[in-house]
């Protein structure tokens, strides 16, 4: 769609990219677009050291007992690998970069509401970020992503306080980007965008938002607790002070099971952009898919108990955690069943994007139902602790966050460089990621089955040749990440300019120019439409 | 044990095989719940690929009937499996009161076994085939977590507090026993081996491990040389509470509340005795925190047990949350 405003400035009518180069107008720079390519480039730094970790461990695990880690070495690398995955890479991923640059040209706004709080919140990731760096070259951290108490407070020998100032750090990013989404979408909907016709990205982030602002603030309290005890030896969470180690678990899962749906609803709200684009028609069941982020958000806070079975805590609490953990999963296959009857009587295009969101669909589904398993309290107390549960979180966690990010990257790429890239190496990344990742992970369930503990790096012999397979299916994954990073960066330079609207896709940040000028919108849209409301007929690609 | 699958673990008990039966009859479940999705993703894929001459006309975008049910009856189906589950684990949370009690104390990065008749283990454990064995567990520094994937159970152990697991294994064997809950630098060599023995094997091998005296008499020898007699036999000049009959008996505590008489108190009033004053006694016993290691405990408390009624009035209860 073309806006004819002959009145605005040369100025106005120009790229954000193109709006400066200077290092000063990235570094202070307020617009929501930049802050998300800044947030785009960090994330992907973290992503590389974390991957790193994941290398390590699992070349270590080539072999039962010839290792070239140390035990304490090995700790550390997991330790590593969960801390800078979850709260470096996966908990920013989406919404930090895509949900920051969506969000605003989803809903016809210039801005988000608070666009300095938006460059704070950045600043603040990288100082966490800066700390989490500190803690990998002192030495790392022996404690597990998990801090458990009292091992964290008394007994690791790793930079434990450094590595919890970092976590508690970042916790701030995200507590003020989700303050910022809130009032975006309360405050600076276009005329016209009402709740009902907003895109399910937007309805998903909501629904992150306030998980971002409800349970983060939790997790900084326990970590400032935890730190307490280790300092200052403050009888909280160790015995021996008069403290409770359960109380550490319950305080850090009423943070950490709902920040897997920080991880998980963003990459749901992409994969219904993505099914419905290429589907080319309305989402199937738009209210209940919407409505469904906002339930998997509520009950979300009412399972963190499921982490806990085997831990001591009442059993009867036990049976209340699994009936709701079992509730949680109904929103979760609602979405999946509405993405399936979308593509009926679809026009689908196999492109990447397509591809992307049916990995999604597939790896989540094993993901969600092997979470099920997990609800059911005889099985969870025989794999829980396991690579069962590793194999299950992957899946949801990589699976279908990760898998989401890298269809997101593939789907709104040419909306934000302004270039296509090569679709036929989009598909093949996409089908390496699939095979690769199923290859890793899947044989993973059958070592926790077989009674292989989570976080062994001396193992039985009879293991290995499981994990030799996983290893080799990384490889195959390790390939399939790395590509995109080729072709994306290649077609910066080289690729064909995308045109506003390369997918015929439906959404007001396909009706702007690509990449969208500084202030989003040459003149504010009207919204008339309903969601999804398709046939878009132009620019309509092939 | 492998039944259709070539990498299937051994069940060595009847609630493994009921683990297993359950793990395999809700994984049909979801395996039929799910294979519509992923022929139809792939049917629909095919069908409307775009090009495809196929018939586009009257799309739907939306069906309250194919919610409702889609929302509902899966959810329904999982509930019988979700009461079964409860059912076996809080099972395991209610030994039978005829169990033979095996005290393990769990330390970085080794496993400590205590048999009634005073045999000691460290990372190994015999029991017999065929009987009830009751663990009570507790851990001398961090949590660790009691796991023998055979027996298809676990249950963290905890420093400050006591948790228990029942199994009753059927098959004789030796099965592995891992921590699963990390602890610490070597986590993974924290592992042992549970040796489940014929009952002539068992008694053979009770024999051979020998024992000054079962563990309430080294219980009896503590309870002399910490000084506990001092106060706590009868005819003491001091006013302390009988240990006669106490074990499982309501006891009252000052301020009215009472409490029963079970592990976790008994253990709590040695190393914090200021804590719950019993009714009508002064607050004068000192702490013996620091002076009695794990393994003590488990002494003093099958002492304090021997004296106590022959059955407990109470079976040992939840840990407190």
């Amino acid at each position: 769609m073309t806006v004819a405003a002959p009145l605005l400035t040369p100025e106005e009518r120009v790229s954000y990219l193109a709006a400066g180069s200077t290092l000063r107008s990235w570094l202070l720079t307020t617009d929501h677009k930049r802050i998300a390519i800044l947030y785009l480039v960090s994330i992907t730094g973290f992503f590389f050291i974390g991957g790193m970790a994941a290398a390590m461990i699992r070349l270590d695990l080539l072999s039962p007992t010839h290792h070239f880690l140390t035990n304490e070495g090995y700790n550390r690398t997991f330790t590593l690998h969960g801390v800078v995955m979850v709260w470096f890479f996966l908990i920013p991923s989406i919404p930090a970069t895509f949900g920051n640059f969506l969000i605003p040209l989803m809903i016809g706004a210039k801005d988000l509401a608070f666009p300095r709080l938006n460059l704070l919140s950045w600043y603040i990731y990288v100082i966490g970020g800066g700390v989490t760096i500190y803690v990998l070259i002192a030495g790392g951290v022996d404690t597990g992503w998990t801090f458990y108490t009292p091992l964290s407070t008394m007994f690791a020998n790793g930079h434990v306080v450094a590595a919890a100032a970092a976590v508690f750090i970042v916790g701030f990013s995200s507590i003020l980007t989700g303050l910022n989404f809130i009032v975006t979408v309360h405050k600076l909907r276009a005329p016209g965008m009402t709740w009902g016709r907003l895109p399910i990205f937007v309805w998903s982030h909501y629904a992150t938002s306030l998980i971002l602002v409800l349970a983060t603030p939790v997790l900084a309290v326990t970590l400032v607790l935890m730190s307490a005890e280790r300092l200052f030896h403050l009888g909280i969470f160790d015995p021996a002070l008069g403290g409770d180690p359960l109380l550490f678990q319950h305080m850090f899962w009423f943070y950490s099971h709902p920040a897997v749906y920080i991880m998980i609803l963003p990459a749901m709200g992409v994969v219904s952009e993505l099914v419905a684009a290429s589907a080319h028609k309305r989402l199937f069941g738009y209210w209940f898919v919407a409505s469904a982020s906002l339930a998997i958000a509520a009950v979300g806070f009412l399972v963190w108990g499921h982490h806990m079975f085997v831990s001591g805590q009442s059993r009867y609490a036990s049976v209340i955690f699994s009936f709701l953990s079992l509730l949680v999963a109904v929103p979760s296959a609602v979405k999946v069943y509405n993405w399936t009857a979308t593509l009926y009587k679809g026009d689908i295009s196999l492109d990447p994007p397509f591809l992307f969101a049916m990995a999604f669909i597939g790896l989540f589904t094993i993901g969600g139902l092997t979470g099920l398993m997990l609800a059911l309290l005889a099985v969870d107390v025989h794999v829980h602790d396991t690579y069962f549960v590793i194999a299950h979180f992957h899946y949801i966690m990589v699976g279908g966050a990760v898998t989401g990010f890298f269809g997101a990257m593939h789907f709104w790429w040419p909306k934000i460089t302004g270039r296509l890239y090569s679709l036929v190496w989009g598909r093949i990344a996409a089908g390496l990621i699939f095979a690769g990742f199923n290859f890793t992970f899947f044989p993973q369930f059958i070592l926790g089955y077989l009674g292989m503990p989570r976080r062994y790096h001396v193992y039985p012999p009879e293991f290995q040749v499981w994990h030799v397979l996983s290893s080799a299916g990384a490889s195959i994954l390790a390939v399939g990440y790395i590509l995109p990073f080729v072709y994306l960066v290649h077609s910066l330079r080289h690729g064909r300019p995308a045109g506003p609207n390369p997918w015929g896709a439906a959404g007001l940040e396909w009706t702007t120019a690509s990449p969208p000028p500084k202030k989003n919108f040459l003149e504010t849209p009207v919204v008339t439409q309903e969601a999804y409301a398709y046939p878009v007929l132009e620019g309509r690609r092939g | 044990m492998n039944r259709f699958l070539p990498f299937w673990p051994i069940a060595a008990s009847q609630h493994a095989q009921r683990v297993d039966d359950l793990i395999i009859s809700f994984s049909l479940l979801i395996f039929c719940l799910t294979a519509p999705v992923f022929v139809l993703i792939i049917l629909f894929a095919i069908r409307y690929r775009r090009g495809q001459p196929a018939d586009r006309t009257h799309r739907p975008s939306g069906n309250v009937l194919a919610e409702t049910s889609w929302t509902v009856i899966p959810f329904l189906l999982t509930l019988g499996f979700f009461a079964y589950a409860a059912f076996l684990y809080l099972d395991l949370g209610r030994a039978p009161a005829d169990s033979l009690v095996i005290d393990v104390v769990a330390k970085q990065w080794m496993w400590k076994f205590e048999h009634p008749g005073g045999q000691r283990e460290i990372d190994d454990l015999h029991v017999p085939v065929g009987q009830d064995v009751k663990l009570t567990m507790t851990s001398q520094d961090v949590i660790h977590s009691f796991f023998v994937p055979a027996l298809r159970i676990k249950q963290d152990v905890l420093p400050g507090r006591y948790t228990s697991l029942w199994f009753n294994a059927n098959r004789p064997g030796v099965y592995d026993l891992r921590c699963s809950q990390f602890c610490g630098m070597d986590h993974s060599l924290m592992v042992g081996k549970v040796f489940v023995l014929s009952q002539a094997d068992y008694a053979a091998w009770l024999r051979q491990a020998g024992a000054s005296g079962d563990l309430a008499a080294q219980g009896k020898d503590l309870f002399r040389d910490l000084g506990c007699s001092g106060c706590h036999d009868p005819g003491s000049t001091v006013h302390a509470p009988s240990l006669e009959g106490l074990y499982g008996r309501l006891v009252p505590l000052d301020g009215g509340r009472a409490v029963v008489a079970d592990d976790q108190y008994i253990r709590d009033s040695i190393l914090d005795p200021n804590r719950d004053i019993a009714a009508g006694y002064p607050a004068v016993m000192p702490t013996f925190a620091g002076r009695v290691s794990e393994e003590d405990l488990v002494r003093l408390m099958a002492y304090v047990k021997s004296r106590g009624p022959a059955t407990p009035a109470a079976p040992a209860p939840e840990p407190r949350p």
